[in-house]
């Protein structure tokens, strides 16, 4: 397990280090977060019913801000041919170098995710809510936005061709995530289903791309080998 | 310890580079790949490292210690172009990374002595963005030192060194190989240490030709 450990500490002291992505992609949720109120205008009660959807936007794409970097950096200093030969699987590489982005740059959003909430005018419960749907889907789209990071080493491209192969397959994340913040946000109860069916999908979501994500990625990366 | 390979064609995409190319080395052994540019020579090592994969032929490396199951690859350490290292890290970070990824039983030197061996024990704390082309070659040299493992594949190990350098790597070869390691190289310039086989690769011809057998 030192070769998992290895890679993880890695990915957390680059993202944290100078020219890492861990405080940019906060600060692009910030961003985004910000200018919703001047775009909707001066209407409260809108403003908190679209709430928890604009910081679910908010936070996939700053997600996927740092992620068309995260192999290819490997691949253009070397990194990656070490990494191939080494006794670690490439499964757990790949779960490795998830976890340091989720770490370096999901878990700060989810901290701010409450702070920014106020700029949306959130009450408490909505706050919880949105923060806490946070926490179990932004792995999620971590790890489905991996798979496009390692297919953008086997396709040797990057940008925006990684948000444009990888924001489809976000949709149901969005989806379930959004519902499930609805249904504590007083704001918008009327329309939303009941909390738990799809806080429920979510944390499946979640558990499900934590498994298929690492190997698909693994797989890409086997592909790009050459 | 002995590798040998038998008949390997190798191509990039649809185009073959080289081949067929027989050889085979045994414990305490070194080769030295030589050919103009395009020759094939990286294309070789990485083959041989299972970089990339063979087009026909066979590559085969037993003795003791060697198990069927694992991967070639993880007996080998690939010394290529770029240097693995990140710019943002500290040359000791970098290196403890390399020596934890490759795990713990097959730990040799520290990081301290490896850095020593290079000659670059006062840089440990400086991130590896300071440093100049040829200590940034001499840290991934390092990186041999720290695993042990029998097989060095080593592109062009020479470029940007210094000459003290080029003797330093002379001799942690010669002690490579004195433990009963092999080496593989691609370079110009003499290999150090025992009987030196000769490998040379032609451009865009299938043929090649052990040439000479030296003593050095």
């Amino acid at each position: 397990m030192s070769g998992f450990n290895a890679i993880l500490g890695q990915s957390l002291k680059l993202a944290w280090r100078v020219g890492g992505g861990a405080l940019l992609g906060l600060l692009f949720f910030l961003a985004v977060v910000i200018i919703m109120p001047f775009a909707v205008g001066p209407d409260l009660k809108l403003l908190a019913r679209i709430g928890p959807a604009i910081l679910w936007i908010g936070a996939l794409l700053a997600t996927l801000l740092g992620l068309d970097r995260l192999f290819q950096a490997d691949l253009e200093d070397g990194t990656l041919d070490i990494l191939y030969l080494s006794p670690l699987p490439l499964e757990l590489a790949v779960l490795a170098k998830g976890l340091g982005h989720w770490i370096a740059t999901g878990v700060p959003l989810i901290i701010g995710a409450p702070v920014f909430s106020l700029f949306l005018n959130l009450d408490g419960t909505a706050i919880a809510g949105v923060t806490l749907t946070l926490l179990v889907g932004t792995p999620a789209l971590v790890f489905i936005g991996i798979v496009g990071s390692t297919l953008m080493v086997a396709l040797q491209r990057g940008g925006m061709l990684l948000s444009i192969l990888v924001l489809p397959l976000t949709i149901p994340v969005l989806i379930f995530g959004v519902s499930a913040a609805n249904a504590l946000n007083s704001a918008s109860a009327t329309i939303s289903a009941p909390f738990s069916t799809p806080f429920l999908v979510l944390c499946a979501l979640s558990l499900i791309s934590l498994v298929v994500g690492p190997v698909a990625g693994a797989a890409a990366l086997r592909l790009a080998r050459d | 310890m002995n590798l040998s390979v038998t008949d390997v064609i190798l191509a990039r995409g649809e185009r073959q580079v080289a081949g067929p190319i027989s050889f085979s080395l045994s414990e305490g052994e070194s080769l030295a790949v030589r050919g103009p540019n395009g020759a094939g020579k990286s294309t070789l090592l990485r083959a041989l490292a299972g970089l990339l994969p063979v087009e026909a032929g066979r590559i085969d490396l037993a003795g003791k210690g060697i198990s069927d199951d694992a991967p070639r690859g993880e007996h080998c350490h690939y010394f290529g172009h770029l240097d693995g290292l990140k710019s943002a890290l500290s040359v000791e970070e970098n290196l403890s990374f390399f020596k934890q990824l490759y795990g713990t039983d097959s730990a040799l030197l520290s990081i301290e002595e490896a850095l020593q061996e290079v000659a670059l024990a006062h840089t440990s704390s400086l991130p590896v963005a300071y440093l100049s082309a040829g200590m940034r070659k001499r840290v991934a040299l390092a990186r041999l030192l720290l695993n042990r493992r029998p097989l060095w594949l080593l592109d062009e190990p020479t470029s940007a060194l210094d000459t003290a350098s080029q003797v330093r790597l002379g001799t942690m070869m010669r002690n490579h190989l004195g433990a009963g390691g092999m080496i593989i190289a691609a370079t110009h310039l003499p290999l150090p240490g025992g009987t030196e086989t000769v490998l040379t690769l032609e451009p865009a011809q299938v043929d090649t030709r052990m040439i000479e057998e030296a003593w050095l």
